[in-house]
């Protein structure tokens, strides 16, 4: 037996001086392993063609449909509605991004911004012959810097984080995260000093307060406050020596 | 209004935009790139199982070279890819993988000493060297003679996304995100640039450049099962058509057997390469009864038309969702799938909360084959510039270069889309540098309005078709009457209802707002729409012309591979702008060129193919040469190179060195 779920969304669009914000509560028969993507695209197809959000891959992988699913920040592509047991979801935009309108926020800017921050590329001055063979790395390296690599800049650690709340220039777990990607990178010739110059401050690595909130919420199952606690100890080691 | 202008500008951020665009930035050339959606969110993200280079580091690569990958391609194509083509991308592909390693990208690695695999169900121990260990490794995937798909674990195209588009922000790349092609500004035949909506603000604006890239993916959600991302829906190909560009090989399409029901999320061939099996409602593992050799490792589109096969026989699973097969993982071990299997292992629990380790058949995957690549697309020369259109180009799933001809191997995806972008970017290059914007602002500016007049007069329309209804009517045409067994009443009727459709999709409006100057998904869903009925129509229009069965393209009615009438490339063109129908002609492959000519591919049906009356002589003059230059004592470059001789810019030729290479090889 199908039943009647209510979808409770928030709707404001920031150009439109007349726009003011509201949630606007739409009702559908639940379809069995109904995901929030289905959802709402059914509601765009059937009820509201202007209402705005965000999917890619719509299977978990891309990091576009992170919203604030009846409080907590997740991806909505993986977030069956059967398990709302009261038949009742809201449905909020990020906190921490600019809000383009209803659920779709700029997480691409910031995350543009967040990734040239932290020079989010190797740094190599040798010259490479790809004719040749490729240098050798360890396997269980290789394997060390994917797992880390697996972040999807979805946005989710940011949302959820309490640091970020209090201090909007916060690079964010999503940001540690990936110095300590590169920290760990063979390829990459920068040493703890040079990260020490990126994060060395309470805007990066001093400024996490621990809070969980990043771990606790990322899809990928990031290891975020290990690395950060990683990457602190590491650049606490730069900061004694100046 | 707004223009902007650059040397260079790319339409797609996905891998092969991107790497293009790397390429002309390192040459000094002034590139922008608009993008959808955040680049690292475009489609190449969601590749899992991996890329196809001849490193051949591993045990089971040994022997490998650029000439079995060759091979491989043009049988996997069923002879219908430009052997040109595949070649330069076979000699290329090394050199990509290896420079991506350098930028970063975390290739699994070979391990010495020994590991245990499964092969045909049975554990077996292999045993790398210590020379070997640390290189590249690589697994086994469908239709290719050694194992040669790198990978880094099930997370590939991420990985290699995330590589690409942090070198292009090194590199200083300006992109632009939430910007979409909506028309490209074209006069006297030369391409400068497009008309690009901004789907935050809703502004039109012009970027003129020298030179114009299209690399916008595939055109998948042409389909309602699809494993494709949303973005992927061909619109650009349709803009393309509209400004005088063709598109070729339309119906080749590719359905990839592993999808989950009833989602249709991909999952990746990696599962069988790495040694997990189809299983039938008996639990029987089918494949084998079907295709000795290879049996669930044959090419894509013979193991889903066998996987359907099976099912008509009466041995489909039942399911509110219809019928399915079943893939097994939990063979392989738990380990080896949390290590390796991981983004399946999270994909089969959230979305059917099955976990595909748990053994005694708990953990078996419902399967079952939905539109996956599309091996058609903006049709090309090797350089990648249009056939019709001076100054644009196309490279990746969005062109036809034509690489996969009618199917293409799994793991030569995000090769074709790094590997094209890595040659076209050149050739793009040398345009850019080379020639001058000749095009005035009156002109520039009027393409502008015309598409602002033709938005406005979308919004200003009183009631009429909802756009979302005739997608949804077009996808149910297409799922049923152009998937994967086609036949000519079926397409016959495919193509008049959907020309139908499209009629019915001029007269599309938007209930919700009407403004052109914010975002509106209402207005992106309408326009967008309108364009991909066309493109649908050029899909279902080049199958029901093609009476016989290549590759992908499986004509139930025509069940010969007819290599004497159809050896040729289907070109379809939108020849006005009010017409109802594709235009459509043909090119000609030629056999006397071909390095090999045409023959049985070595797995699928035996005895169904009618051959081209050249083949046989081209056949003789192959063997002639080679056994001449082999009695000479040429090498293998030799020989290739008197067979059919090819170009590549860069020093894209020079050789790959590998593992027992002498140094001065």
């Amino acid at each position: 037996m199908s039943r009647e779920i209510t979808i409770s969304v928030f709707k404001f669009d920031p150009r439109d001086k007349a726009s003011k914000p509201e949630f606007v509560d739409y009702k559908m028969q639940e379809d069995p392993g109904m995901s929030l993507f289905i959802a709402l695209n059914k509601i765009r197809e059937t009820l509201d063609d202007d209402l705005s959000f965000d999917f890619v891959c719509r299977a978990g992988i891309c990091g576009s449909c992170a919203m604030i699913v009846n409080g907590k920040p997740t991806l909505a592509c993986k977030t069956l509605t059967s398990q709302f047991k009261d038949g009742h979801i809201k449905l909020m935009p990020m906190p921490s991004f600019e809000l383009i309108k209803d659920l779709s926020v700029n997480t691409g800017k910031w995350m543009d911004g967040m990734s040239k921050r932290v020079e989010s590329w190797i740094h190599s001055s040798k010259e490479m012959d790809y004719t040749k063979l490729e240098d050798k790395v360890e396997p269980d390296v290789a394997q060390e810097v994917f797992e880390l690599d697996r972040c999807i800049e979805c946005g989710i650690c940011v949302a959820g984080c309490g640091t970020k709340a209090v201090n909007e220039n916060f690079v964010g777990a999503v940001g540690l995260n990936r110095v300590a990607r590169f920290q760990i990178d063979p390829n990459d010739e920068r040493t703890d000093a040079d990260f020490y110059e990126l994060v060395g401050d309470d805007d990066g690595i001093f400024g996490c307060m621990s809070l969980m909130g990043c771990e606790d919420n990322c899809p990928k199952d990031l290891p975020l406050q290990n690395r950060i606690a990683y990457m602190r100890n590491k650049l606490i080691q730069v900061g004694k020596q100046k | 209004m707004k223009i902007n202008y650059c040397d260079t500008l790319v339409v797609g951020g996905g891998l092969a935009g991107l790497r293009a665009a790397i390429v002309a930035r390192q040459r000094g050339l002034n590139v922008k790139v608009i993008s959808l959606v955040p680049v690292k969110r475009s489609h190449s993200a969601a590749a899992q199982g991996g890329m196809q280079a001849s490193l051949g580091n591993s045990n089971k690569a040994e022997g490998d070279n650029e000439d079995v990958h060759f091979i491989d391609t043009v049988k996997g194509s069923d002879w219908g890819c430009d052997q040109r083509v595949a070649r330069m991308f076979a000699q290329t592909a090394p050199k990509a993988i290896r420079q991506l390693a350098h930028w970063g990208v975390p290739w699994s690695r070979v391990k010495e000493g020994d590991k245990t695999a499964v092969i045909d169900t049975k554990k077996v121990t292999i045993t790398e060297t210590k020379e070997a260990h640390g290189l590249i490794n690589s697994r086994d995937f469908g239709g290719t003679k050694k194992w040669r798909t790198c990978y880094t674990a099930d997370g590939t195209g991420h990985s290699m996304l995330y590589g690409v588009a942090n070198k292009a922000l090194g590199e200083d790349v300006d992109i632009e995100d939430r910007k979409e092609l909506i028309s490209l500004i074209v006069e006297n035949g030369i391409c400068y640039g497009g008309v690009v909506r901004d789907l935050i603000s809703g502004e039109l604006s012009a970027y003129v450049a020298k030179g114009t890239l299209i690399a916008t993916g595939g055109y998948g959600r042409l389909y309602r099962v699809t494993t494709n991302a949303v973005i992927c829906d061909g619109s650009a190909h349709a803009t393309v058509m509209e400004a005088g560009g063709t598109l070729g090989n339309m119906e080749a399409v590719q359905f990839h057997p592993t999808p989950i029901v009833p989602s249709g999320i991909l999952l990746t061939e990696g599962c069988r390469g790495d040694g997990g099996v189809l299983r039938d409602a008996d639990g029987y593992r089918f494949m084998p009864d079907y295709e000795p050799e290879k049996k669930d490792l044959a090419s894509r589109d013979v193991v889903s038309r066998r996987m359907l096969e099976h099912i008509a026989k009466g041995k489909g699973v039942d399911s509110p969702y219809g019928k399915h097969l079943w893939l097994d993982i939990s063979i392989l071990g738990r380990e080896h799938v949390e290590k390796n299997l991981r983004d399946i292992q999270d994909i089969a629990m959230s979305f059917n909360g099955i976990d595909p380790a748990d053994e005694n058949g708990k953990g078996w995957m419902p399967v079952r084959p939905a539109q996956h690549y599309s091996m058609g697309g903006i049709r090309t020369k090797e350089t990648g510039e249009l056939t019709t259109l001076k100054g644009a180009y196309s490279c990746g799933e969005s062109a036809c270069w034509d690489l996969h001809g009618f199917n293409r191997l799994g793991g030569n995806s995000v090769g074709e889309a790094i590997v094209s972008g890595m040659i076209v970017g050149e050739y793009l290059a040398d345009y850019c540098e080379n020639s001058d914007i000749n095009i005035s602002t009156a002109s520039i500016e009027s393409h502008i309005k015309k598409q602002k007049d033709y938005l406005q007069s979308i919004l200003d329309r009183p009631k009429g078709e909802s756009a979302h209804e005739l997608k949804k009517e077009m996808q149910d045409v297409m799922d049923a009457k152009v998937g994967v067994f086609r036949n000519g009443p079926h397409l016959e009727e495919a193509v008049r209802e959907l020309e139908d459709i499209l009629k019915r999709s001029n007269n599309i409006s938007v209930e919700g707002s009407k403004s052109l100057t914010s975002a509106n998904p209402g207005l992106d869903s309408a326009y967008r729409v309108h364009k991909m009925i066309k493109v649908a129509l050029t899909v279902a229009k080049g199958a029901l012309d093609r009476t016989e069965s290549r590759g992908a393209h499986t004509r139930e009615d025509f069940p010969k591979r007819d290599d004497e009438k159809w050896l040729k490339r289907t070109i379809t063109s939108w020849a006005n702008e009010n017409d109802t129908l594709p235009t459509v002609s043909y090119e000609d492959l030629d056999v006397n060129t071909m390095e090999i000519p045409p023959s049985y591919r070595g797995y699928g049906k035996k005895g169904l193919i009618i051959d081209h009356p050249d083949t046989w002589e081209r056949k003789e003059v192959v063997s002639r040469i080679k056994e001449q230059l082999i009695a000479d004592g040429s090498d293998r470059y030799a020989i290739q190179d008197a067979l059919m001789p090819y170009e590549l810019p860069s020093n894209y030729k020079e050789r790959n060195r590998r593992l027992g290479d002498s140094g001065d090889e």
